[in-house]
Formats: structure tokens, C-alpha cells, sequence
């Protein structure tokens, strides 16, 4: 259904370079994120991590932790409530382990101390008692026959029994006769990958303060993209009613998808239930990269074939993701999205899930999708080189479009994939001429996107100003973008709205803010919430004129007659409604809850420029450009914020980040010094390109944007080194080492 | 173990504090003093996120002793603004869209108006690797070097 009623041309608001509203609070230091509370009586919260990879707890003694002066209470797996639900006992397994660790860092007991000093002695004063036992980080390991089993009795009824049973669960995607389209190819090409796990590193570390009455009632405060959920969770986890529970969301210091569950919460909140006094646990770096999800490391296979002109007849992929000691589905994101550019005629998308002894897997942006169209990406590009054909052109020749059967299932409604390609190919930046060692990569990305239950109100103020309540934390300028589609829709000043982030108990429940889904769910509900206090304002102006409701209609901010025939009245403005609305029915309200369909996809294609030094193999990124469809850029700075961080993202992926394991299951590069995101220095400028097709199914054309823009770096990258230095990588990130290698052993 | 007692200066006003030997300055402004406009990003001196000047100097205030600020004078991201007027990086940042989720930003701006006191006008790439020791997750970086720019250019009275 095509829900577009405002389109190019018509906006007055929507497309401005607006200032955000929490801008003055966060470069003044007056922003309050997850660590920054502070209330009376607060104990410092502290978690006992698991020194094994994978080990038996036989007993835990805390008796002499609870001895020690200062300390308030010591909680274990114990203290939480009996749960049936798989899904939920692993989520408070992985916040306190059951009857195992299930790797190195995973939570064991918590403490309560009057100090920081105080409960990290207490720490060490509890007494754990293990029988270590075999274990596996990798996932081509873990799927042999044999291999240690991280958790048993978790396997899905249409796994191959070929496996281990560490494989959880297996997935298929694809339609036509893949056999025949191979044999029409004039070339094939078949190749393995390798990613690393990378972790999403927002800077702001895990922190919440969790205050618990003895009469039940408990207060919790935290960074996380989703309250409603932190509260579902932890109800269910402390065995609490959720009317009881209130989540209020702080300032959130990046979450990339890493926010989207709980960790600490809930053992802070049993803490203070134990303790009595308000509980505040902040993560230390080495915790977030420990004990916190990073996304999956894969391992893959693609095969493609294409005709000499560049058409592709078949494709067929596997894909093998490990995302860490509990089952998760992002293998079937991936196995999904591998294909979504290309329209085929026969395609077969497997994905594998396997157990491995690492931390619990979390989203990260777009999760799954880049380290297959990883995959995907370098095998239709190595088929380009091998035919000698550009790289642009292949792909618009095989590009998904409308009515084009996605290999994932759907019919592809209005799609900006060509429109994007056409962009990149006319960009300066793709004849722009290189130099000696450069290369220039070239690759596209996807996204499903996602909208969502969402439930917005809007009140009228009594000057005729507006409030907005919604349910979802702000990462990247999100009230902005809200007060500007509320202000156009009113058909007001974007300075005479105020958007503020509701918590647990002032509005109805909203999905966490993952998926891309805010600006087209929660945008698209503030439309719906203005729509309805319109009808409300109408209603009102209509009894004062003593005329039907409908002969009244809104403009630009008024209540005007619809027509001459409706009588001649002065239109009146939303602030002389406002004012006299005691006298009309008392004060009006607009709402909106919606589980939101039609978040319509999201196409990317990225230009990457590398030069590679043939002596350390090291790689610098020189020029790097993204084309992303955005539908309508509600906000345009923060459009392109998102492109250019996913971007960088995606190029850190592609060239330093990854989770190093030692033999002994122990990560070795828990901090910003080990793993290595990118920094200023290492990057060239992010070029932009916005592209607006409209998706049908919001009222001003509006996409996600959050996600796509990480997806094609890791290709891009490969793609152009293989064309700076003469080799072709099939293994992330692309380190100097490796690179070195490649080209040594080429000769 | 006693704990230390500090006499020092943060944005121009004397403060005292105590603190144990061990605790970090970062620790002591957030906990102690109230200003919790550095974060604490790493504890280890790698993302940058607790820059503070102490004595003029940018330093990683994680990396710093409470008691090391005895006597001295330290300027932290809420002492940028002067009554209600922001400081031009700060205005700028803003205008130009420098911050997401704004975690980083406190530290850039204090690392980015110590760069300023030093080389009023500064090259992108100078931009960059004065910079480097300050991790942003959510921007690219291509929007702060911008923003850094254009205060710059307004702070030597040009009109960008
Ligand atoms: S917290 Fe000091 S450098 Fe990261
Ligand atoms: S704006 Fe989020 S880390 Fe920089």
C-alpha cells in the first residue's frame, strides 16, 4: 500500500540542516549517560568473571566476601528467578552463569560494596570452584564431529547430522535450478572466506544504578537502546510485575546494536534488592570486550557463475557463523541478504549456526549481512577482473530492482539499488585517475530495515507548543528528526516542539531502537499522533464555527474552513486553538501505536580508493565515497553521519579489528590498544552521496538509513586492494602481515 | 591506607578534595568533584574520551592521580563555555553536526581547543593526527575535522 502523502517539493521542515536539541547538553558536558547518576546512599557494584573458557562450577562460596567490612550483599545465578523460556534462561545465564562457564570472562557472582576499593577486594574473596574442561573459539572447529560441546540438547531438527552438536540450527534460502544455471556459465568461480569477530566499541562502556524497595518497587536507570525491553527482561529474570519496574533510558554513549540486551542490569537490581540501597555497576573496556557481545566471526563459501557479457546464471553460498556459547539467528540474516542486489534466475543461500566458547554474539549493524556480501561481493568481483569487465556495469546488468524476486523470499517494492549504481558510475570519483600501487574497489550493500511496535503521544501545550513522548533512546539525532516531521506535519515552527524519550512507565511499550526502525517507525507514528490531534483541533474549531467536522480542514499551522461553501470564517491558528481549549473540551492529545510494516530496504554502493605498500603490506584508504538510498533524508547531517560512521565501521572491519584467541580460549586484545579501531589519522575523508527514492510504506518516503553503510566496506576494501597489490585476500580484517604475505608469496 | 588531601584549581575555582593515593584524577573530578563531563571510555590512556589541560597540558585524566593536581590548575569541557556563550568549537560542533551519541565529544573539544591554543590554523591532516589519540565510534571522524575547521577559522576572525 502506498502511503506517501508529502513528497518532493512540499516540505518545509523535513530536509533542513535543523539543530539537534541535545546539542548544547553534550558539548557542554551537562549530558547525563548511563555512569553519570549519582543518588544518595549508592553502593559501587562489581562482577566476578570466570578465568576458564569453559569449566564446571562445582560450588561458590561467598561467606568470606560477605565477611569482609563495607560489603552489602554477594549475588549468584541463584538469587535470579526460575525460568522456562530458553531464550530467557540465556540471557540470565549469560548475566550469571548456571552450572557453567561458558567462556573466559562470562559473569560468575556480583557484589555490593560501600566502594569501589571495598568490592573489589570482595571479589577476590569469593571462592569458585571449577573443573575445567575442553573448549573451541572457532567455528570450523566447533562444527566437526567431536569438537568440545559448549551446550548440549540445543540443536534444531533440520541440522544435518554430519555436524557436531554445536551446530544449533540451519537455514535455506534460493529459488530456480542452480545445476542448470551453472552450466550455462562461460566461468566459475568458487572460493572459501574467513571474518573475524569485531566488536562494536562504543565508547560508553555498560553502566546502570538500580534502586529496589522493600515493598518490590524498583527504579532502574542505564544505557541501552531499549527500555521497554531492559524491562521485559529483568522482570521476568528478578520474578517482578512490570508495572513495578521503571526503566528510564540515559544519554546513550553509542550502541551500534551492542545495547540491544541486558548484562549488568539485572545483577544490579538483585544486588540492591539484597542490599537494600540504591546498587551502581559501570563496565570496565576490558569487561565490554570480554564479556559483551561482538558480532559473529564467520567462515563461508560462495561460488558464481557468469557469462562472458557479465549476466550471472547461478550462485550458490554457505554460510558457517559462530556467535559465541548461546544459539542466535544473525547466520540467517546473512544467508538473507547475501544475494539481495542481484536479480537471479537460480540461487541457493545456506547458513549454518555453531557454539563456541566465546562471549554471547550481540547485533551489530546490519548483523550478518556484511561478512556474506563480504563474500558475495569479492567473488562477483574476481569474475569481473577474470572477463575484464567494469565493475559498475556488471553489477548493474545482474541489479535487483522493482518486482524483483529477492533470493530471500520477497518481491522487491520500489528499490534504489540502480538509481544508486547510476550515481557511483557518473560520481567524479569513479574516473578520477590513481596512482602506482592504488586501486580502486567497488562494492554494494543491503539492508532489510525494520519498523516495529511504536506508540507515540503528542500534546498540545497551552501556547500552542507541542511535547512529544516517545518510547526510543536517541543515538544519533533522533529528536531532531522526530520534532521535524511532527513540526511539518503541524505545519509549525520546528523551534515550537520538544521531543523527549519517555520512560517504562509513561508510555506504552516501543521496540528497542535496532533495525534502523526510529525515524520510519517512531517517525511515522508521530505523523499518525499529529494527524490525530488535528482531527481532535478540527473537531474543536468545527463546534465553535457551529459547522460539520469536515468542512473544516488543516494548513500550514490553521483550522480553515474546507471550501466557500463551508462558511467564511477567519482560519484560526493551532495557538488560539490552544489557548481556548479549556472552553472547547479541555486539553488536547494526539496518539499513535502501530506495529509498523513497510520499512522498505535499503540499497548502498561504495567507492574505495586504497594504496598499498609493497614493503609492509600496510593499507591506507585515500578516497572513499558512499551512495546510500535514504528515501527522504529527514535530517541530511545525520543521514550522513550514519552513512560515513558505518562506513568507517566497515573500514576498521576490512583492515585492523578482530578478536584474537590464544590456544588457551582466552581473548588477548581486550582494549582500545590491542584492538584497534580506526582513529582520525588513519582517514581520508567520507564522501557523500544521498539518494532519495520514496518507500511506499511512509507517509514522506522515509528509510532507515542506520545500517547499510557498514555492509559494503568490507568488500570495497578487498576489492581494491586486490586491484592496488595484484592479490586477492579471502580472510578479514586485511592486517599488513597478511597482505605482506599474499604479495611475497606471489613473487 | 589515609587518604590525600588536594588543593587545586578546576576551571579557575579553588576546590579540595580527598582521595586515596590510588584513584585516578578522572575518578576524583567525576565522583568527588561533580564534573562528570569526562568519561571514562578505556582507563587505560587509548580512546581519549577523559582529556582534561592540567596545567595547560591535554592529558588523559585516566591516566593522571587525583593527587597529582595538587596546586595545579586543570580545565575540563565545562569550563569551554563562558556564562551562556559557547565557545566557538563548541557552537560549531552543533552547527556541523561533529556529534552523535556525544560521548567522545567532551574530550574532543577540550584535545581540539588545546590544538587551537597552539596552531591557530591548522591542516586537515594536523586535524587529524592531534586528534588520533581520541576515539569517535559513531561519526567517521570526517564531520569533527570539519567542525574543528570552521571554529578555527571563525576563532582568527574569518567568516567561513
Ligand atoms: S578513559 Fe582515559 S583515555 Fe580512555
Ligand atoms: S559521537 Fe559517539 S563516539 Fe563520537
Amino acid at each position: 500500500m502506498n502511503k506517501i502523502t508529502r513528497e518532493k517539493g512540499q516540505f518545509k521542515v523535513v530536509g533542513t540542516r535543523v539543530k539537534r536539541p541535545d546539542g548544547i547538553d553534550k558539548v557542554t558536558g551537562r549530558a547525563q549517560y548511563g555512569a553519570d547518576l549519582v543518588v544518595p546512599g549508592m553502593l559501587t557494584g562489581a562482577i566476578l568473571r570466570s578465568p576458564h573458557a569453559h569449566a564446571t562450577i562445582n560450588s561458590i562460596d561467598t561467606s568470606e566476601a560477605l565477611a569482609l567490612p563495607g560489603v552489602k550483599a554477594v549475588v549468584t545465578r541463584a538469587d535470579f528467578a526460575a525460568l522456562d523460556d530458553d531464550e530467557m534462561i540465556d540471557i540470565a545465564d549469560n548475566c550469571l552463569a548456571r552450572d557453567k562457564v561458558l567462556y573466559h570472562g562470562h559473569a560468575v557472582a556480583g557484589v555490593a560494596a560501600k566502594d569501589a576499593q571495598t568490592a573489589r577486594k570482595a571479589l577476590k574473596l569469593i571462592k569458585v570452584d571449577y573443573t575445567p574442561l575442553p573448549h573451541v573459539t572457532d567455528v570450523d572447529a566447533a562444527m566437526k564431529p567431536g569438537a568440545p560441546v559448549v551446550q548440549s540438547g540445543r540443536q534444531e531438527e533440520n541440522v544435518q547430522p554430519e555436524h557436531s552438536e554445536n551446530v544449533t540450527g540451519y537455514c535455506e534460502f534460493g529459488h530456480g535450478d542452480v545445476e542448470a544455471g551453472f552450466a550455462k556459465a562461460d566461468h566459475i568461480i568458487e572460493r572459501d572466506f574467513k571474518t573475524a569477530a569485531a566488536h562494536q566499541g562504543y565508547i560508553e562502556p555498560h553502566a546502570c544504578l538500580a534502586s529496589m524497595t522493600n515493598d518490590g518497587k524498583a527504579d532502574l536507570w542505564c544505557c541501552t537502546q531499549g527500555q521497554f525491553n531492559v524491562r521485559s527482561l529483568c522482570s521476568a529474570i528478578l520474578d517482578m510485575e512490570a508495572s513495578q519496574l521503571r526503566v528510564t533510558a540515559s544519554e546513550i554513549g553509542g550502541g551500534f546494536g551492542g545495547k540491544t540486551t541486558v548484562f549488568i542490569e539485572p545483577v544490579a537490581l538483585a544486588l540492591s534488592r539484597k542490599s537494600g540501597r540504591p546498587v551502581k555497576i559501570v563496565m570496565t573496556r576490558d569487561e565490554v570486550f570480554r564479556a559483551t557481545g561482538p558480532t559473529v566471526s564467520s567462515s563461508s563459501t560462495v561460488k558464481i557463475g557468469m557469462t562472458k557479457d557479465g549476466r550471472i546464471t547461478a550462485a550458490h553460498a554457505k554460510f558457517r557463523y559462530q556467535g559465541g556459547a548461546f544459539p542466535c539467528a544473525t547466520y540467517s540474516f546473512g544467508a538473507q541478504a547475501a544475494f539481495a542486489a542481484y536479480d537471479l534466475e537460480a540461487v541457493k543461500s545456506e547458513g549454518w549456526n555453531a557454539l563456541t566458547n566465546r562471549p554471547k554474539e550481540a547485533a551489530y549493524r546490519a548483523p550478518g549481512a556484511p561478512m556474506a556480501i563480504y563474500a558475495v561481493e569479492s567473488v562477483v568481483d574476481e569474475l569481473t577482473q577474470h572477463f575484464g569487465l567494469d565493475p559498475l556495469e556488471v553489477r548493474l546488468k545482474n541489479a535487483a530492482r522493482e518486482n524483483t524476486k529477492a533470493a530471500y523470499g520477497p518481491t522487491f517494492d520500489q528499490i534504489g539499488l540502480v538509481a544508486t549504481l547510476e550515481a557511483a558510475q557518473k560520481h567524479p570519483h569513479y574516473s578520477a585517475p590513481l596512482g602506482e600501487n592504488q586501486g580502486r574497489g567497488v562494492s554494494c550493500g543491503f539492508w532489510f530495515n525494520f519498523g516495529g511496535n511504536t506508540c507515540v503521544t503528542m500534546n498540545l501545550n497551552d501556547d500552542g507548543t507541542v511535547g512529544i513522548t516517545e518510547g526510543n533512546p536517541d543515538i544519533g539525532g533522533s529528536r531532531a528528526s522526530i520534532s521535524m516531521m511532527a513540526a511539518e506535519e503541524l505545519g509549525i515552527p520546528y523551534s515550537d516542539v520538544r521531543t523527549i524519550i519517555a520512560d517504562t512507565s509513561s508510555l506504552g511499550h516501543n521496540d528497542v531502537t535496532d533495525g534502523s526502525r526510529v525515524t520510519f517507525a517512531v517517525g511515522l507514528a508521530t505523523i499518525e499522533a499529529a494527524r490525530d490531534a488535528i482531527r481532535k483541533m478540527c473537531g474543536r474549531v468545527a463546534k465553535i464555527w457551529g459547522i460539520d467536522e469536515d468542512a473544516v480542514i488543516w494548513e500550514d499551522g490553521y483550522a480553515k474552513p474546507s471550501g466557500p461553501n463551508a462558511g467564511d470564517f477567519e482560519p484560526m491558528s493551532i495557538k488560539e486553538i490552544a489557548a481556548i481549549s479549556s472552553n472547547t473540551g479541555g486539553p488536547i492529545a494526539g496518539h499513535y501505536e502501530v506495529n509498523a510494516d513497510g520499512a522498505g530496504v535499503s540499497f548502498g554502493v561504495h567507492l574505495a580508493d586504497v594504496e598499498v605498500d609493497p614493503e609492509t603490506g600496510y593499507t591506507q584508504v585515500i578516497r572513499y565515497t558512499v551512495f546510500q538510498d535514504a528515501g527522504k533524508a529527514v535530517h541530511p547531517d545525520y543521514v550522513e553521519g550514519q552513512m560515513q560512521g558505518g562506513a568507517v565501521q566497515g573500514i576498521g572491519w576490512a583492515l585492523n579489528e578482530e578478536y584474537i584467541y590464544g590456544e588457551d580460549g582466552v581473548l588477548q586484545n581486550a582494549g582500545f590498544l590491542d584492538y584497534r579501531v580506526p582513529v582520525a589519522s588513519d582517514l581520508p575523508e567520507i564522501d557523500t552521496v544521498i539518494l532519495e527514492i520514496p518507500n511506499p510504506g511512509h507517509p514522506y518516503g522515509v528509510r532507515g538509513v542506520g545500517e547499510t553503510s557498514i555492509v559494503p566496506p568490507l568488500a570495497a576494501l578487498s576489492n581494491a586492494v586486490s586491484r592496488a597489490a595484484g592479490v586477492r585476500l579471502h580472510e578479514l580484517p586485511m592486517s599488513p602481515p597478511k597482505i605482506l604475505k599474499a604479495i611475497t608469496d606471489r613473487g | 591506607m589515609k587518604k590525600i588531601h588536594v588543593t587545586t584549581k578546576v576551571n579557575g575555582d579553588e576546590v579540595e578534595f580527598l582521595c586515596p593515593p590510588e584513584e585516578t584524577l578522572l575518578d576524583a573530578l567525576r565522583d568527588r568533584l561533580g564534573f562528570s563531563g569526562a568519561k571514562e571510555g578505556c582507563g587505560t590512556g587509548d580512546c581519549g574520551a577523559c582529556s582534561v589541560t592540567l596545567n595547560g597540558r591535554l592529558v588523559c585524566s585516566c591516566l593522571v592521580l587525583g593527587a597529582e593536581a595538587e596546586g595545579a590548575e586543570i580545565s575540563t569541557v565545562e569550563g569551554l563555555a563562558h556564562g551562556g556563550e559557547l565557545h566557538p568549537l563548541q557552537q560549531s560542533f552543533i552547527d556541523n553536526a561533529a556529534l552523535q551519541c556525544g560521548i567522545c565529544t567532551p574530550g574532543i573539544l577540550v584535545a581540539a581547543k588545546a590544538l587551537l591554543e597552539r596552531n591557530p590554523d591548522p591542516s586537515d591532516s594536523e586535524i587529524r593526527y592531534w586528534l588520533a589519540g581520541n576515539l569517535c565510534r559513531c561519526t567517521g571522524y570526517d564531520k569533527i575535522i570539519k567542525a574543528v575547521k570552521i571554529a578555527a577559522a571563525e576563532m582568527r576572525g574569518e567568516t567561513a
